[in-house]
């Protein structure tokens, strides 16, 4: 409630864009039904019209973009964010990524795409077990085929980025869940994917390691890198600068906070930004430690 | 992804859990032990048989009295005396044979200086049985025809025999007492070693009217005729040849009704061959069965690692790892378990065939170590492709949901 209240924050705007270039990704008429007959759930099905026929849903992203999904369970962005992902299908409707239809690609180039378009970060992390923080992030890379001596490079280079360089040779174990979250971060953008996709990032995690890792999100974006981001906190779909509300398998509302190009609204005025945290109890001591 | 990486991986993977993984490793290594010792032990009691017959003599046929193995008809039987075998002997009527030896056995006890010692072949017989017999005097000399003729108290004694009397003492020249007889031991055979049914040598040879007047008597009859024939594959006509004379001796009319057996050691050999044959494949079987079984707990294991790692499956699949990765990275744990155990079944065979396993000296067939390492590689490729082809096809989501 308080985040469309706010007074600086731009006016929503309509999606999608109507812009030139091709989008990193478009959804068109998507349905997902589960199941068959009387017992199907129909977890994504867009407006319905006078005779009853889901309609999909519609979604454009364009390159830069950082768009929040949100919902209550239930709503469909789980299954949303899973074919987005490429980890499912859909019943119906049409999904270009990057230009790619998706829909026509097998097994393996299914996998393909998974590595090379789409860069993921998850709830609960979903390090691999019992692999250095360095070896982690150089798995895409080795799926992909990159030589061993530049791997390393590549990888060293995404840890830095999230600040972990220290960290290279421990294991998922040895990490707190913000480190191995920033781990998986950094997995994720290692193979440069068109489109980073983070289901409930910070879902697990306390508010310090939340604003860490919202922080390096905040950074990608404004580096130019897409990122479309599932959550039901209101705290992290404020750093979006688009935000989809999904309610029953349908787009409810699809408000814009930020422009599409430009920093994302964290980093725009972030004293501000900091002061409007919607974190309980550190909320002073995080903003004038922010002001530094 | 290249080969090294994905037996990197694999590694891991094994390492991770190392009770489990060993246990596994420890089936495949019995299987292939199992496989590679019992052979060996089959191989090693045919070779030791083997070597035994032919240490016995190759050319040597024993003629001895009895109605045979059923197949004669013979109503009386008449013993065998040395006027049968001097007849043998006759090189005119048998051109095959070279030497003959007619044969007293008997037991007795020696005595030497107060150390009692149980003979369990006293043999009487001709200088000719030396050769028969393939026995050959490792210290001191063979008695002479001349020793025979005259009835002298000399004897050569086997290695056994020995050192139960003699310790490590040279016997020749001393006087041992047989069943009350003073003879002098002039010679002692060199070791044939044991079959492991009778010792052969545990035996004392003196001239065969030497253990007539001392132990079984005057009674013209005699236990057997060795027969040496010129040649191994002379055999079978000095056999018709010994038939003939014999039947003329005996005055046998019908070849069916005849009271002698003559039994070659090479009709022996290829019995006991066969017979160790049969042995040697019950054996395989019995391992091969282990292998298998150690097969079987390789699949049980990767099946229960791919459930356990459904959810690591779906990680790496959400990252981008192809079908083929995950099918080659659990292909190449579940070669590897089969690889290193197979391996170390081998060593351990390999060791385990340098001890005598009841009684006998396994003998390793090369065969069998390429054969059974080459089958234990190949039963993880094939025992563990069904579980690594079911990770393989897991579906990323389904894999990513799994708790």
């Amino acid at each position: 409630m308080r985040l469309r209240s706010r007074p600086q924050q731009p006016p929503p705007t309509a999606a999608p864009v109507p812009r030139g270039p091709v989008p990193i990704l478009a959804v068109r008429k998507l349905v997902k039904t589960y199941g068959h007959g009387d017992a199907a759930v129909h977890a994504l099905a867009g407006p319905v019209d006078a005779d009853g026929v889901e309609q999909g849903v519609d979604l454009t992203v364009h390159q830069g973009d950082f768009v929040a999904i949100m919902g209550s369970s239930g709503s469909g962005k789980s299954t949303l964010m899973n074919i987005l992902g490429c980890l499912d299908a859909p019943t119906s409707g049409r999904y270009l990524l990057d230009g790619i239809d998706v829909g026509h690609l097998d097994e393996h180039q299914l996998s393909l795409v998974r590595n090379r378009k789409i860069g993921f970060i998850f709830q609960s992390f979903n390090l691999v077990p019992r692999t250095t923080a360095l070896a982690q992030v150089e798995l895409p890379l080795a799926y992909a085929g990159v030589k061993a001596a530049e791997r390393r490079r590549r990888a060293m280079a995404a840890l830095t980025l999230v600040g972990l360089a220290d960290r290279a040779d421990h294991r998922p174990n040895e990490l707190s869940g913000g480190q191995q979250q920033r781990v998986a971060v950094a997995r994720a953008l290692v193979t440069s994917p068109a489109m980073l996709l983070a289901d409930e990032p910070t879902g697990n995690l306390d508010s310090r390691s939340t604003d860490d890792v919202l922080a390096i999100v905040d950074r990608l974006n404004a580096a130019g890198r897409t990122i479309v981001l599932i959550t039901h906190e209101d705290e992290v779909a404020r750093h979006a600068k688009r935000v989809v509300r999904l309610v029953d398998g349908q787009i409810y509302e699809d408000i814009r906070q930020a422009p599409l190009q430009g920093l994302p609204p964290a980093l725009q005025d972030p004293v501000e930004f900091a002061s409007h945290t919607l974190h309980v109890g550190h909320v002073r001591a995080h903003a004038n430690g922010g002001d530094r | 992804m290249n080969p090294f990486q994905t037996l990197r991986f694999a590694f891991g993977g094994l390492a991770a859990n190392k009770v489990r993984s060993g246990l596994t490793m420890l089936g495949i290594l019995i299987g292939v032990a199992a496989v590679i010792l019992l052979l060996a032990v089959g191989n090693g009691s045919s070779q030791a048989v083997k070597d035994a017959i032919q240490a016995l003599g190759t050319n040597a046929l024993t003629v001895s009295s009895g109605s045979g193995s059923g197949s004669s008809t013979a109503t009386v039987v008449k013993p065998l005396t040395v006027d049968d075998a001097r007849a043998l002997a006759d090189t005119s009527q048998a051109p095959d044979i070279k030497g003959v030896a007619p044969e007293v056995s008997t037991s007795q006890t020696a005595i030497y200086q107060g150390t009692s010692h149980t003979v369990s072949s006293v043999v009487g017989t001709y200088p000719a049985y030396f050769e028969a017999s393939n026995s050959k005097v490792d210290k001191g000399d063979y008695f002479s025809d001349d020793d025979v003729l005259n009835s002298r108290k000399v004897a050569v004694i086997g290695s056994t025999t020995a050192t139960d009397l003699f310790g490590t003492a040279s016997p020749i020249g001393k006087v041992i007492t047989l069943g009350g007889t003073p003879f002098t031991v002039v010679g002692e055979l060199a070791t044939k070693g044991g079959t492991g049914f009778q010792d052969p040598d545990d035996t004392v040879i003196a001239p065969l009217p030497t253990v007539q007047n001392a132990f079984t008597g005057f009674s013209g009859s005699i236990s057997q005729i060795l027969v040496e024939a010129t040649t191994a594959d002379a055999t079978t006509s000095a056999t018709n040849e010994i038939t003939t004379i014999l039947m003329g001796q005996h005055s046998i009319t019908s070849p069916s009704a005849v009271d002698f057996r003559v039994s070659s050691q090479t009709s022996l050999l290829t019995t006991r061959t066969s017979t160790d044959q049969t042995f040697t494949v019950l054996l395989g079987a019995v391992a091969a069965i282990s292998l298998l079984v150690g097969g079987i707990g390789i699949t049980n294991i990767m099946l229960v690692t791919v459930t356990e790692r459904t959810r690591e499956i779906g990680i790496r699949k959400a990252i981008g790892a192809p079908k083929g990765v995950i099918l080659s990275q659990f292909l190449a744990e579940s070669t590897l378990l089969s690889l290193v155990g197979g391996g170390l079944g081998v060593a351990a065979a390999l060791i385990g065939a340098h001890f005598k396993i009841v009684g006998i000296k396994p003998v390793v067939i090369p065969e069998s170590v390429y054969g059974a390492f080459g089958i234990a590689v190949a039963i993880g490729l094939f025992f563990g492709s069904y579980p690594a082809s079911r990770a393989a096809s897991l579906r990323p989501i389904e894999a990513l949901r799994h708790e």
